[in-house]
């Protein structure tokens, strides 16, 4: 009976779940990739890190900042110190204030010097209005992205490639969907009316390592990188957690042959 | 039991004039622990631990957190990208907060199967509640801490049911966010407030654990330990079992923070904290979703009672009901093993509890709404009704004589 219980709950619970996922609007499933930072044993990739970077710089850079990400934590992805310098260098940054820290002359608005290692990623606009001003909304930062929405980089990947050119019939008769000529239909993002134009196309860069550029691989490797850039102690902390565990199951099996020793003579 | 002889002449010398050598051997060699204690009797020492776990990566988290509107979210983020092992103190911190309130809820309910909150263990019981609402107050403000959407709009929505009360509501709100809105000051409190607490709890556990050690532990059997042979000394026999315990315990808790650190958590704290924009859904952390769920259930007015006061009185009566439960059941027998009936309500309590569990975080729309009412219904009529009826309707199984004899009789059985 207790389990009867247990089990009509459980029941209950699961069938009014997926009935009900994100508060009545309708959403297909999300389209779940393999990756291959999945698991206990999931690593990132560093070659396709590498590609999703490329990605990013190419493409996503123009409208989305990643600020927690520095120029150095892209050793991550196997770049050289000297590498590192020379992407970083690249990039103009704008500061308050002098190289010595004192405050500038009224008529300077900023003292600009190239971008650092240590420097985190230039953001392409000075700040959130200009960056409104230049789209029709506010491209989100992109560093926590892939953690920050229920799917994780599932539900990334399945909003970049979730632009289909038709409206599907279930959405379009859905009481309070409105369609919007300036924006783009999107599967997953909420409310369908997404201000980002559909950019995952087949050759949308060209990879150096010669992996096929096709838009599904494009949206792997860019999720990919966005996850690392969400989640850059991935690897560690799972390799880590490999040893830990390994010595604390030993631990506890000693412990609960030390437990059966001590209460050998004791009924209970 | 008496203190034994110290031979040492520096132990001798310390223990006569502070006796701590003698409290030591009292509450380990000399406690006296019945011999037939399961493995939900883990649960208190694994609440302890979860206690310590908490108090030492919060330590270390807030050598490295910045309690400002503009710097906490990113000092947050700098704890897991650059300090060291930093990603791991606040994982530990995150989980060891989901992992405290699983151990302590799984405690409190092998205390209502039991009937441990009987006498003399009232006070025992009490102080068990009193810890629990200051484990909610703390990690509430914990949550707040990070700066998150959720952290922002939860804070919101929590600090402003107080205002249900009258003619103090509104003084109260201003007071817990220190201005006008959730803002800086608020963060600042709440802070201050998340590393007073668990000193409070601290000095809270240790009046439980000398609550305990008076009337010493219950066990499922429910009668007390009467002959020499019905308990056992708490060291070796029940160290060793709650070492086992931990090691088992922690293979859990460090799973989550290993391979699934956020799965307890809400994407949305992600999200920078923004006053502009309110997040679909506000939902509070797992642990409190039955008492949210009873929180929104009261969507009608009592008499004079408005619907949103009527809520909030009827959540935190669906805690502090708990109190009271000494004296609402009234049954003479502890254990559930010998009371049929109840037993059977342990179980529809700790489903329907769940359910509100579930039923907090749908979204505010019928079904949900009546469910929860019917729900909450059930909930306190446990309490209120079904309780103090069992306890002069059931007709309960016959008792053992001690525990010893029980334990000796179903070894022979097998």
């Amino acid at each position: 009976m207790r389990k009867l219980i247990l089990a009509a709950v459980a029941a209950l619970t699961l069938s009014m779940g997926t009935a009900h996922a994100s508060g009545g609007e309708y959403h297909p499933e999300l389209m779940k990739q393999t990756w291959s930072f999945d698991g206990i044993f999931g690593r990132y990739d560093q070659k396709q890190l590498r590609r999703g970077y490329q990605i990013y710089e190419e493409v996503c850079s123009s409208c989305h900042s990643l600020r927690l990400v520095a120029y150095r934590n892209l050793a991550a992805l196997g770049f050289t110190e000297d590498e590192i310098k020379e992407i970083a260098a690249e990039k103009e940054i704008n500061l308050p204030h002098g190289p010595d820290g004192s405050l500038l002359n009224d008529d300077d608005e900023f003292y600009t010097r190239p971008a650092k290692p240590s420097d985190r990623f230039v953001p392409p606009y000075a700040n959130d209005a200009a960056a409104v001003d230049a789209n029709s909304a506010l491209p989100p930062d992109l560093s926590l992205m892939a953690k920050a929405r229920i799917g994780g980089p599932d539900y990334v990947y399945s909003f970049l490639m979730g632009n289909p050119e038709e409206v599907p019939e279930e959405i379009a008769h859905q009481k309070g969907f409105t369609p919007n000529e300036d924006k783009t239909f999107n599967l997953y993002f909420p409310g369908y009316n997404s201000s980002m134009p559909n950019q995952i196309t087949d050759e949308l860069v060209e990879y150096e390592d010669g992996t096929a550029p096709t838009a599904k691989q494009h949206a792997q490797d860019i999720v990919a990188f966005l996850n690392w850039a969400a989640e850059p102690e991935l690897d560690e902390r799972k390799s880590m957690g490999l040893k830990v565990m390994l010595f604390l199951i030993l631990l506890t099996a000693m412990l609960y042959a030390l437990k059966r020793k001590i209460w050998a003579n004791v009924k209970h | 039991m008496s203190s034994p002889e110290w031979k040492n002449p520096v132990i001798k010398w310390v223990d006569s004039r502070l006796p701590v050598f003698s409290m030591m051997h009292h509450s380990t060699a000399g406690y006296p622990t019945p011999r037939n204690l399961n493995y939900l009797w883990n649960f208190g020492s694994l609440a302890l631990t979860c206690l310590i776990v908490m108090v030492l990566t919060g330590f270390f988290l807030a050598m490295n957190y910045t309690p400002h509107v503009d710097l906490a979210f990113d000092s947050v983020e700098r704890i897991m990208r650059d300090v060291n092992y930093g990603w791991l103190l606040r994982y530990l911190h995150m989980n060891g907060a989901s992992m405290f309130f699983i151990v302590v809820y799984i405690h409190i309910f092998r205390g209502f199967y039991y009937g441990s909150y009987k006498g003399p263990r009232e006070i025992l019981w009490i102080l068990g509640v009193v810890i629990m609402l200051l484990m909610m107050g703390t990690a509430f403000m914990g949550y707040v801490l990070p700066w998150g959407q959720m952290s922002l709009w939860g804070a919101t929505v929590i600090t402003n049911l107080f205002s249900a009360f009258p003619i103090v509501g509104d003084f109260i709100v201003t007071l817990l966010w220190g201005g006008f809105s959730v803002d800086n000051p608020t963060l600042n409190r709440f802070y201050a407030i998340h590393y007073l607490l668990p000193f409070v709890l601290f000095a809270v556990v240790g009046l439980h654990l000398w609550a305990l050690h008076t009337s010493k532990s219950s066990n499922p059997l429910g009668i007390e330990a009467k002959l020499p042979e019905d308990s056992i000394p708490f060291h070796p026999y029940y160290t060793i079992k709650d070492l086992f315990g931990m090691g088992v315990f922690f293979i859990f808790f460090l799973y989550f923070v290993f391979w699934a650190p956020n799965f307890f958590g809400e994407p949305d704290n992600y999200i920078p904290a923004n006053p502009m924009v309110t997040p679909a859904h506000i939902v509070p952390e797992w642990y409190f979703l039955p008492y949210y769920a009873i929180l929104r259930a009261i969507t009608f007015d009592i008499f004079i009672i408005p619907a949103k006061l009527g809520g909030v009185i009827a959540m935190f009566a669906s805690i502090l009901v708990w109190v009271a439960l000494p004296w609402l059941d009234g049954s003479k027998v502890r254990s559930a093993k010998f009371r049929p009936i109840f037993k059977w309500f342990f179980w529809v309590l700790l489903a329907d509890f769940i359910f509100l569990g579930y039923l907090g975080k749908m979204p505010a729309e019928q079904p949900y709404v009546i469910m929860s009412q019917l729900a909450t219904a059930y909930y306190f009529a446990h309490f209120f009704v079904i309780l103090p009826l069992l306890g002069k309707l059931e007709k309960t199984a016959q008792l053992p004589e001690s525990i010893s004899s029980a334990v000796l009789k179903k070894s022979e059985d097998a």
